[in-house]
């Protein structure tokens, strides 16, 4: 059951930033973006449906991917804060994606060994996907902390309201004690290298003292989670069992 | 006459399916088809998805099933993850094909070195090297979009992983 629980904390991470990241489509400032970041979402919506399947088969009733990602409710869902945070501006979009991207790719690195083959599998995968998420989010958090005043005051600001919510990427959650899957506390000082190295670039500075906001891996959201979950979930509850 | 149902006539059945985002190369050629085996008198396909996200996983499937049911075999795919699929599994063929598509192919040697070392990317109509990133994500998740210098030709790049 712990592994059941970890993998649904896991898949919960990436098909609910993968959604978010979904809703820029046909949004986006420019073309290029329009294209990357539904393409993102994909890596992420991928990730997650695998995922999925293998925790329905390890929980061994009967749930299948469809059934984990649209029938349970909002405090069923075990993803951290950080992902469910809204698109904002693109500021924040882009800094929440190398937040966790630079967490995901040392993380997967980690599951290259695991002894579980569909973790390994996955890491295989998703350990150069989230390079490339790291590679195109850090370039606008620089492009942007670097830019016009008015891009820096605003990657200010999504520093200030995104950074309280970094800490619980290193919380273990269900994951303690589970050898399939890597320590999520071990992968603070790679991923504090790589913000530092980042926001040096963009003339950004970490902030000192925030107070961390947890609680998404005991299924205590925030507000905008049900928002999203309703969208997200109202089509597949309406027409069950539903075939195209 | 019918053909024997023989391990190498499935294979070559599986092979031809054409990638439905990229139909210039077989599913071979681009290395997602690893292995095709008979089990129990079944045609077994291994395949490997290119991207976590790759949304032409499923229909690559089912053209594979259906292929190797056209030839007259009972078929069955397994999605293989690992190890997991990298361009440097595209075979020299493939590469070739891409080019003369238009699809300038991927530099061989995967990894994240390759990744980050902004490779040097031949256009495929002219073959200069005089090439620059226009975007980091093309027209599919395999590939990335480029345009060349020397004659001005914007095209896909497919991206090493």
């Amino acid at each position: 059951m712990a592994l059941f629980n970890a993998l649904l904390e896991l898949a919960d991470d990436h098909l609910v930033l993968g959604h978010r990241l979904s809703e820029w489509c046909g949004h986006a400032p420019m073309l290029e973006e329009d294209l990357a970041m539904p393409n993102m979402a994909l890596d992420l919506i991928g990730t997650a449906r695998v995922l999925y399947d293998h925790a329905g088969k390890v929980e061994g009733q009967g749930r299948d991917e469809d059934a984990l990602a649209y029938l349970r409710g909002e405090r069923e869902y075990r993803n951290c804060l950080l992902v469910e945070r809204e698109n904002g501006d693109f500021a924040v979009t882009m800094l929440r994606q190398l937040y966790f991207a630079a967490f995901m790719e040392p993380y997967w690195q980690a599951g290259l060994d695991s002894s579980d083959e569909v973790i390994k599998g996955v890491a295989g995968k998703a350990v150069k996907e989230m390079a490339y998420h790291i590679r195109h989010a850090g370039e606008w958090v620089i492009r942007l902390g670097d830019g016009t005043e008015e891009s820096a005051a605003r990657m200010r600001d999504a520093v200030e309201e995104l950074h309280c919510f970094t800490e619980e990427l290193f919380e273990e959650g269900a994951a303690e004690g589970v050898d399939a899957l890597p320590s999520r506390a071990a992968i603070r000082p790679i991923w504090q290298a790589t913000i530092v190295r980042i926001f040096a670039e963009a003339g950004l500075s970490m902030p000192e003292a925030v107070y961390p906001q947890t609680g998404g891996r005991s299924g205590q959201h925030n507000e905008v989670l049900g928002h999203m979950l309703a969208e997200m979930q109202s089509l597949h509850r309406a027409h069950p069992g539903a075939v195209w | 006459m019918i053909a024997e149902l023989t391990e190498q006539v499935a294979w070559q059945a599986a092979a031809s399916v054409p990638d439905p985002e990229v139909p210039c190369v077989t599913v071979a050629e681009l290395g997602i088809l690893r292995q095709v085996s008979m089990e129990d008198g079944v045609a077994v396909a291994k395949v490997t998805p290119t991207y976590s996200g790759c949304p032409a996983t499923l229909a690559i499937e089912l053209s594979i099933e259906a292929a190797l049911r056209d030839a007259g075999f009972e078929a069955r795919i397994d999605r293989v993850l690992s190890p997991a699929w990298t361009t440097d599994w595209i075979t020299a063929e493939g590469r070739e094909k891409l080019r003369a598509f238009g699809i300038a192919p991927p530099v061989t040697g995967s990894g994240k070195a390759a990744l980050f070392a902004s490779p040097d990317v031949c256009c495929p109509r002219c073959g200069s090297v005089r090439t620059i990133r226009i975007s980091e994500f093309g027209s599919t998740a395999c590939k990335a979009h480029y345009q060349c210098q020397s004659c001005a030709e914007p095209f896909d790049y497919f991206k090493c992983i």
